[in-house]
């Protein structure tokens, strides 16, 4: 979603089991982190002495004409310009060094979540959405260092800079820090005021412009619906609403949020009259020297601005701990279960595929598969038939075992497939699938994913073999053109006969062909064919189809209904029973 | 930003009010530290406590004044903000919604949901802080310079000297470190173009056992990404400590220049000590003004991004052609089209359909049949021929009219974020009956009945909460419901099994028998027993007549008859 503002995230479940997660990717550098600690403290320190040294040089500049000690005020201005270039050199090499220690940590973590992505069932990935897990990866670490580089530092400059200001002002004059009880409380008491007003005001805010970016998304999409539809005008007037609620939204939060900036600057007046007035009396009666009155005001200053950021940051850092939270959880996610002490590596596979007695439900209690029994032959050809989201697919997750089957078996060469490694197992088969999946790289490199080493001779013979080849050449950089998802000119039919290529390619002994040529015209069907069948030759085949007429001389048909195996049989003999396949077969000529 | 002026306009006399007691606000912040300086230089000296608490009270009471100035003022701010932003959105939404399909297509979609959403968004941002801080800032910092010149003129030119360092400093920083953070935002998108790629093809990835592969591709993604990031950062690291280097440089100048003018008798160490406040302010003023800079330059980028699309002419307007009487309901007569006017999408496209007559429209995927279809309701206008309903060029009708002709269906069309009933009425008030109507006849109604909530189901935004199937069927009842003139289903049955696609089938032609009907599809099955199906092949027509009549004369259809239906051929 573009730039929305940050949402205020829920609060952790339990925050000192994140931030203890948190601080050992943090302890990996402690070396960092160490030195981090000594350059915050020596560069704010450095820069609280400062106002000391000022005071010091109004001290000797004194109230008279002609009576300024130049020496001493020299000496002190040296000394000033040397220790401000030092804190100063001091506060960058800091943030240098900070950007290191976090992107360190951003690396480490993003390492992480990538590399327990990759080991988690497919179960998972059909269960969250793409959105949220890249949001996890992006968005939710992007937070987590930010609030590592900035917090961290603000945390520690803050408390130092406080302490610091505090034990020189009551160093230089003890009556006068006690304009802060008047200050202090009213800061503190404003900033909870602030924080428990505003915080569900910002909320608020964020949500409603989130509404009116999800409505102007899904209008815009379809404007051509409303367009036919001529229903402009009733559109104008749902956007008008949602309008309406994001800008008072946004008047809410701002009504309370615009009175930080004053509100601020008036406890720091508070505090600048407070001390003028409480100053002035004091060198009245002798007790404060005009420097030190110069250099209370100073560190004055320096004193309220961090307590207000304190509020700020304790927000920020809360928001950080949410954003741990998920992405740990997802790092804790459990993996695919380790193959088993002895499972086998088979090097060549027959193809012969028994199952016996399959039960199966994605969701405990909902069985879909009640008693599937299948005994597919080297070579030969089984076609799972049905409508739409009938479950065709759950067959082809059991087979590649991207589930595991509640109970009964599946034998690949009279190897229970558990006893198999999945690495071993799933080279066993090729596969097409109708969702195409191309990524961004070159055309060379997308057909040649499957077969490490593969030639670019042995690319063309099977983009020849799918009739991409002649689309592929006419390209201007050929083999060599980068795929991306939206610039280039390649139809759904075009993506579907690379990754059919990339398929030929393999040398599995078994293919599932999931809804393969969908997206192909019927005329490059035609065409394919011929290569088609040259692919599935001498393999046991699993084809899922919607045309009923492409398989028809499978040796087993199965029906599958509502995530149900209804049917199964060879197609003479499911006409024969006049059953639901024979029905589907005649609707097609209706 | 002149449009956004135009906005503004009705707002001037609130604006100008809110700026005025801005103004106030922000003198009373500049008089505080000269009443510092002037308490220490003239009424200590006077040794009269009662004076010092004087004007001690004096300062609270500029104190409280500014706050309240400030918060008063800032508020109006806001409200204007809103206000403008509001009417801004409302005609930006409003323009865009009578874009025709080519302009919407020449800025793209996700270009105006941008503009309509982080555009208006930045610019709202703006109207706010500018007002609070284009008064305040601009104030402080003259205001600023202009007292230090009243109290010290030469130690002001001091102060004066360091600012043009500073101004120099974050605008060569931010030059070098804009596009360093366009290159970051570069990689992150590679980066999240990864994670998508490996979620999307998980199941290629495991079965190929391409995981390490994988990981690898991603190591050295997220080194790209660490390594612009750092670059960034450490650039953009340097303005804080050089600036707060410049100004404390500044200060010691200014306590060296001043012991100078104390001994010559010149000034007083009073005024040194307020000019360090004053050092403070003019210096946050800098700052203000810089981060005023950044927003001006979104905020003006976004405001001509805006500006483009208002000002965009309106396209496909209502022309004055005269129409001839003509039996046919529908007629394309030597039809030429092309999108960018290069090669042609459609070239001499020719039919006649009567009215009630079905036409099946089927060739491969790119040949050019959505196309047609939006030539026909006008999304777009045809470069050359004759497009007519009922004898009328499509060019003559008022679009209210031609479109309320239609019910249609487009391919990947879309369903609401709102209830079943609300999505088959689409706003058109129909009235329940027909709502139901148009549901039993698109075969919804069983699946509509057995939800809990029946037709007040919600759906979620494009209508994920469905499946394929049943989303076709809600979308031919929106299509129905209307009782239609003209029915168009572009490749609407493709996820319906083949015994819905005929239940459906049949009860158009019993219960919409006079509604003149064009069906694209890629099914032979749907199209067989149209009145006239037409065969498209690259934009041409290479074949017009019945079933029967195409399978004699043209070899494709016939080619694409046996391969989807076998041998069988008889319809």
């Amino acid at each position: 979603m573009p730039n929305v503002p940050r949402t205020v995230p829920e609060k952790p479940k339990n925050r000192k089991k994140v931030l203890t997660r948190l601080w050992r990717y943090l302890y990996q550098y402690k070396w960092h982190l160490l030195a981090a600690l000594l350059l915050t403290f020596s560069s704010n320190l450095l820069a609280l002495i400062g106002p000391t040294l000022s005071g010091r040089a109004i001290d000797a500049i004194g109230v008279k004409a002609g009576g300024v000690d130049f020496q001493t005020v020299i000496f002190y201005c040296i000394l000033m310009i040397i220790f401000y270039a030092l804190s100063s050199l001091l506060s960058y090499i800091l943030s240098v060094l900070m950007i290191h220690l976090s992107q360190k940590v951003v690396y480490q973590m993003r390492e992480d979540v990538f590399h327990r992505l990759s080991l988690l069932p497919i179960r998972y990935f059909d269960s969250h959405q793409t959105g949220d897990i890249v949001s996890r990866i992006s968005y939710d670490i992007d937070t987590v260092n930010a609030s590592l580089s900035n917090d961290l530092l603000q945390i520690a400059t803050s408390v130092i800079t406080v302490g610091g200001s505090l034990l020189m002002m009551l160093m230089l004059s003890p009556p006068l820090v006690l304009v802060f009880a008047v200050t202090i409380p009213i800061s503190i008491f404003f900033t909870r005021y602030m924080t428990q007003k505003v915080r569900p005001l910002f909320r608020n805010r964020s949500i409603k412009l989130g509404e009116l970016n999800g409505f102007v998304e899904e209008v815009i999409t379809g404007q051509k619906t409303t367009k036919a539809y001529h229903q402009e005008e009733t559109m104008i007037r749902r956007f008008d609403r949602k309008n309406k609620e994001a800008v008072d939204a946004y008047y809410n939060a701002d009504y309370y949020g615009s009175m930080t900036g004053p509100c601020v600057n008036f406890i720091n007046n508070l505090s600048l009259a407070l001390i003028s007035m409480f100053g002035a009396l004091l060198f009245l009666f002798g007790k404060l020297s005009l420097g030190n009155l110069s250099s209370f005001v100073l560190y004055s200053r320096k004193f309220s601005g961090p307590i207000n950021e304190i509020a700020n940051i304790i927000s920020e850092l809360q928001s950080a701990c949410a954003a741990a939270e998920r992405v740990f959880r997802l790092i804790d996610e459990p993996t695919e279960p380790e193959d088993m002490p002895d499972a086998v590596s088979l090097d060549s596979v027959h193809g012969h595929i028994a199952m016996e007695h399959v039960k199966f439900g994605y969701d405990p209690g909902k069985t879909i598969i009640h008693d599937l029994n299948l005994d597919a032959r080297p070579g030969s050809l089984v076609a799972i038939v049905g409508p739409t989201g009938a479950g065709k697919t759950t067959i082809i997750n059991l087979l590649m075992r991207f589930y595991d089957p509640d109970s009964g078996s599946i034998c690949l060469d009279s190897h229970p497939i558990q006893t198999i490694t999945r690495k071993s197992l799933r080279l066993a088969y090729a596969m097409v699938l109708q969702d195409t999946w191309l990524f961004h790289g070159t055309i060379f490199e997308n057909i040649a994913y499957g077969k490490k080493g593969a030639t670019l001779d042995e690319v063309i013979a099977v983009a020849k073999a799918a009739k991409i080849h002649d689309y592929i050449r006419r390209l201007p950089e050929g083999y060599d053109t980068i795929l991306n998802e939206d610039g280039m000119n390649i139809s759904q039919g075009q993506k579907q006969l690379l990754t059919i290529a990339r398929a030929m390619l393999l040398d599995a002994n078994m293919l599932i062909l999931d809804e393969a040529t969908s997206n192909v015209d019927t005329r490059t069907e035609i065409q394919i064919q011929e290569a088609m069948r040259a692919l599935m030759r001498g393999k046991t085949c699993f084809v899922i189809a919607h045309r009923l007429s492409t398989i028809q001389n499978a040796d087993t048909i199965l029906v599958v209904q509502n995530g149900e195996i209804m049917e199964q049989g060879s197609h003479q003999d499911l006409m024969l029973r006049g059953g639901l396949y024979a029905g589907l077969y005649r609707s097609q000529f209706q | 930003m002149r449009t956004i002026f135009r906005y503004l306009k009705p707002y001037v006399p609130r604006m100008s009010l809110g700026l005025f007691i801005k103004f106030i606000g922000t003198i009373m912040d500049l008089l505080l530290p000269w009443i510092l300086s002037y308490m220490i230089d003239d009424v200590v000296p006077q040794e009269r406590i009662s004076l010092i608490l004087l004007w001690g009270g004096v300062m609270l009471l500029c104190s409280a004044a500014a706050v309240i100035t400030n918060i008063v003022a800032n508020r109006m701010a806001s409200w204007v903000a809103q206000h403008t932003t509001e009417a801004i959105r409302h005609d930006l939404f409003t323009r865009i919604s009578y874009l025709s399909c080519k302009q919407i297509d020449d800025f793209t979609i996700p270009s105006l949901e941008s503009r309509l959403t982080t555009d208006t968004y930045n610019l709202h941002q703006m109207i706010g802080m500018m007002q609070r801080l284009g008064v305040r800032a601009p104030i402080l910092l003259l205001g600023g310079i202009l007292v230090t010149l009243t109290l010290e003129p030469v130690l002001s030119l001091v102060l004066l000297a360091v600012l043009p360092l500073i101004g120099l400093l974050v605008f060569a920083v931010s030059r070098k470190g804009i596009p360093l953070y366009g290159n970051l935002q570069q990689g992150i998108d590679s980066m999240v173009r990864t994670v998508r790629e490996n979620i999307a093809g998980i199941r290629v990835i495991k079965a190929l056992s391409k995981t390490e592969y994988e990981q690898n591709r991603f190591s050295h993604v997220n080194e790209e990404v660490v390594r612009r990031e750092k670059k960034a950062g450490i650039t953009m690291a340097l303005t804080n400590p050089l600036m707060n280097l410049f100004l404390n440089i500044g200060l010691t100048m200014v306590i060296l220049v001043g012991a100078w003018r104390v001994n010559a008798g010149l000034t007083q160490p009073g005024k040194i000590l307020a000019f360090l406040t004053y050092f403070t302010i003019i210096l946050n003023a800098m700052l203000s003004i810089t981060r005023m800079f950044v927003m001006y330059s979104k905020g003006s980028a976004s405001a001509s991004r805006i500006h483009e699309v208002l000002s965009t002419p309106a396209d496909l307007a209502v022309l004055e052609v005269p129409g001839a009487a003509s039996d046919s309901h529908i007629e394309f007569q030597h039809v030429c089209f092309s999108y960018q006017k290069k090669e042609d999408t459609l070239y001499d496209i020719n039919f006649r359909l009567k009215r009630g007559e079905t036409l099946g429209i089927i060739g491969a995927t790119g040949c050019g049949k959505s196309t047609l279809i939006a030539l026909l309701m006008r999304l777009y206008d045809r470069d050359s021929g004759e497009i007519r309903i009922d004898g009328q060029p499509v060019e003559s009708i008022p679009p209210h009219e031609l479109h309320t002709k239609f019910g249609v269906v487009f391919q990947n069309d879309v369903l609401f974020a709102d209830t079943i009933a609300a999505n088959i009425d689409f706003g058109r008030e129909l009235g329940q009956e027909a709502i139901e109507k148009a549901a039993a006849c698109a075969q919804a109604k069983e699946f509509i009945d057995a939800l809990p909530d029946g037709f007040s189901h919600r759906l979620t935004a494009k209508g994920t909460n469905v499946s394929g199937g049943q989303k076709q069927r809600l979308l031919i009842a929106r299509a129905l419901a209307g009782n239609p003139e003209i029915l168009i289903l572009d490749d609407s049955s493709s996820a319906l099994d083949y015994k819905t696609d005929s239940l459906l089938r049949r009860a158009l032609r019993s219960q919409y028998a006079k509604t003149t009907t064009i069906i694209v599809a890629q099914r032979i099955s749907s199209i067989l027993h149209a009145d006239h199906i037409l065969v498209l092949e690259d934009g041409k027509e290479i074949g017009y007549g019945t079933h029967e009549e195409l399978l004699e004369t043209c070899n494709i259809y016939r080619e694409i008859s046996i391969s989807q239906m076998g041998g069988d051929l008889s319809a």
